[in-house]
């Protein structure tokens, strides 16, 4: 029989064989999963629901990647999947799984906050169209997973429920948006989660803790029950500590939704069909604008490794260029925020979350919205208000949609002369907790290679390309993302790219010292 | 181009946040940062280019016009913060007269 440990480092993908196999049960991996949980985040472990604990009690050893841990349903949907198989029922390929949801996705019943205390004490009265493939597949949701506020940022910093831990370095950052479901993964609380990624908020935190961490084309992932911060690049996508669980999560999640507009009729072509065909022959396409000045060192240097890497597997490394790439950041914080300020206008304190009372709606509306959102949430809707109000709207928002469109144009012309393209995912590895809080632009740089991507709707993903040392401190190893952008609906290809790529290089994903440690504690 | 404080508190007002007078100045230096580097795309020649909200062209996307059960009314009024039979209640919004 196997033990918490060999379970807690298993992959989605042998938890799934040996479930099949009725090696373990699903109830064996829940608790396994949840005993690591309680070990290594700083939850209050008791009770149906185990809370967080509040940010003055956490601890340095506290990874803090879930907000809540729903410990007895996940139990209970644990019984009942082994009931099911027991009685010969079939069922999904991920059947027994655990997973984490990023908070920014509904679930029944389960209050779900965004990272805000804008929404205290709400509770959705529906599943999220992801949780009720996630249910329908029967994966086993955990809990929810700590966030930058509303998904607004690239270092888990703005929750207003205290920050996440790197598990590579617990005085640093696991990147953001979705820095929770990256920290759970990377330190085996669960093999797979959920994150949402709008300019980078699912490839950024990937690269910045070892993992895998897919954006899927725009569309293919329904946005229902996923709050909104930029509709229109808003995506859902899978992190794993392997590409072939993630692309089996994303499997899982993307189909077309008709009670969401903007999801699209088509799906990519079988993600695991042709997975493991390798990269011979495939043509690697360097970009030119997404590298070279701003990249750390040790991150430019991974990256050139990597390419001798796809050389060496047979693959035909390509230079090309995506001219408008420069202005996609640019263009990027004037469209996210604008569709900020709209989406968030919600937050009126009539429907949902808290009200700060005041004698008319107008200065109602406006206390509680001040009293709810913190600072980052704030600058953005300052940003987006001015950028969409009178006189100002041509010149941006209007001409940043049309930068986007050139910018997509570009990917077009790119992919004519190579099948996939690649570039480090971040300029750095994972930076100092506190080190970037002060400066918002030296913040938003982190977002500047997957940008691009996230306007242009294509399909991206970061998977582990080795170890580099922070430029301030030469003794420290921490891992360096490598992005693979595809054409429209081809995330089939970024995916047997990254396979190839992933089993030449035999990367741990979990950090030295820490597949133990709080077990013990 | 850079926002004044007074520019900064028009924005809040349109906006509907309150901010203190701490928060004004501090938001006015970096909203000005923030939008001086996002004039970048000015910078590009683009008058003729379509723009781009979806990267697929997908044009009026409708359901079929069928009735179809929505969420339980009660669902919905259990998460507000304040009720009043089976409405949202909020505080006065137009002025009494005189």
């Amino acid at each position: 029989m196997s033990t918490g440990p060999d379970l807690i480092g298993s992959s989605a993908s042998e938890l799934a064989s040996k479930l099949a196999d009725r090696e373990v049960s699903a109830r064996e991996v829940a608790d396994a999963h949840l005993d690591r949980i309680a070990a290594t985040d700083g939850v209050v472990a008791e009770g149906d629901v185990w809370a967080s604990k509040p940010a003055d009690e956490l601890e340095a050893h506290h990874v803090h990647a879930f907000l809540q841990v729903t410990a007895a349903a996940a139990r209970a949907h644990a019984d009942d999947i082994d009931a099911r198989r027991a009685a010969g029922e079939e069922l999904g390929p991920l059947a027994g799984v655990p997973l984490a949801l990023k908070d920014l996705l509904t679930m029944r019943g389960v209050p779900t906050t965004c990272g805000s205390r804008m929404l205290e004490g709400w509770v959705p009265p529906y599943d999220a169209t992801v949780t009720e493939l996630l249910r329908d597949a029967d994966v086993v949701v955990l809990g929810k997973t700590n966030m930058d506020e509303f998904a607004m940022g690239s270092s888990t910093e703005n929750s207003a429920f205290g920050n996440t831990r790197n598990p590579w370095d617990l005085d640093r950052v696991p990147g953001g948006s979705s820095g929770g479901s990256a920290a759970a993964v990377a330190v085996m609380q669960a093999p797979l989660s959920i994150g949402t990624d709008t300019g980078g908020s699912i490839r950024q935190p990937a690269a910045l803790t070892g993992l895998v961490g897919a954006k899927p084309t725009y569309g293919t992932v329904s946005r229902r029950g996923l709050v909104a911060f930029a509709s229109s690049l808003d995506q859902a996508g899978p992190f794993a500590r392997s590409v072939e669980d993630a692309a089996r999560l994303q499997a899982v999640i993307q189909h077309h939704d008709p009670r969401d507009s903007t999801s699209v009729s088509e799906s990519p072509p079988d993600l695991l069909e042709h997975l493991r065909d390798g990269v011979e022959g495939l043509r690697i396409g360097v970009v030119t604008e997404l590298q070279g000045e701003g990249y750390e060192p040790g991150v430019a240097e991974t990256f050139q490794a990597a390419l001798s890497r796809f050389e060496a597997l047979g693959a035909e490394i390509v230079e090309v260029s995506l001219p408008h790439a420069p202005y996609g950041l640019p263009a990027y914080y004037l469209i996210a925020p604008s569709e900020c300020s709209s989406n968030l206008a919600r937050f009126d304190g009539v429907r949902y979350g808290q009200r700060v009372d005041a004698p008319t709606a107008e200065e109602m509306n406006a206390a509680t919205r001040s009293a709810g959102f913190g600072p980052e949430v704030k600058r953005r809707i300052m940003i987006g208000t001015h950028a969409l109000s009178s006189g100002y709207y041509d010149a941006y928002y209007l001409q940043a949609s049309k930068v986007r469109t050139l910018i997509a144009r570009d990917f077009e012309a790119a992919f004519g002369s190579a099948d996939v393209l690649v570039s480090p995912t971040s300029p750095s590895v994972a930076f100092g907790l506190g080190t970037k809080t002060a400066d918002p632009i030296a913040m938003y740089l982190n977002d500047v290679a997957t940008v691009p991507a996230s306007l242009a709707g294509n399909p991206a993903l970061s998977l582990p390309a080795g170890l580099a040392a922070a430029p301030e401190a030469a003794d420290t190893a921490l891992p360096v993302g490598l992005q693979i952008m595809a054409p429209l609906l081809r995330d089939d290809l970024m995916y047997r790219a990254a396979w190839a790529f992933e089993q030449d290089l035999g990367f741990t994903p979990v950090p030295e010292g820490r597949r133990a440690v709080e077990v013990a504690r | 181009m850079s926002l004044s404080p007074d520019e900064v508190r028009h924005v809040a007002r349109l906006a509907r946040l309150a901010l203190s007078d701490d928060e004004v100045a501090e938001l006015s230096p970096q909203l000005s940062e923030i939008l001086g580097y996002a004039e970048q795309v000015g910078e590009v020649a683009a008058e003729d280019v379509p723009p781009t909200v979806h990267p697929f062209a997908l044009k009026d996307v409708t359901r079929p016009d069928e009735p179809r059960p929505s969420l339980p009314r009660e669902d919905i009024l259990a998460g507000a913060p304040e009720v009043e039979g089976h409405r949202f209640a909020v505080p006065r919004i137009v002025a009494e007269e005189g």
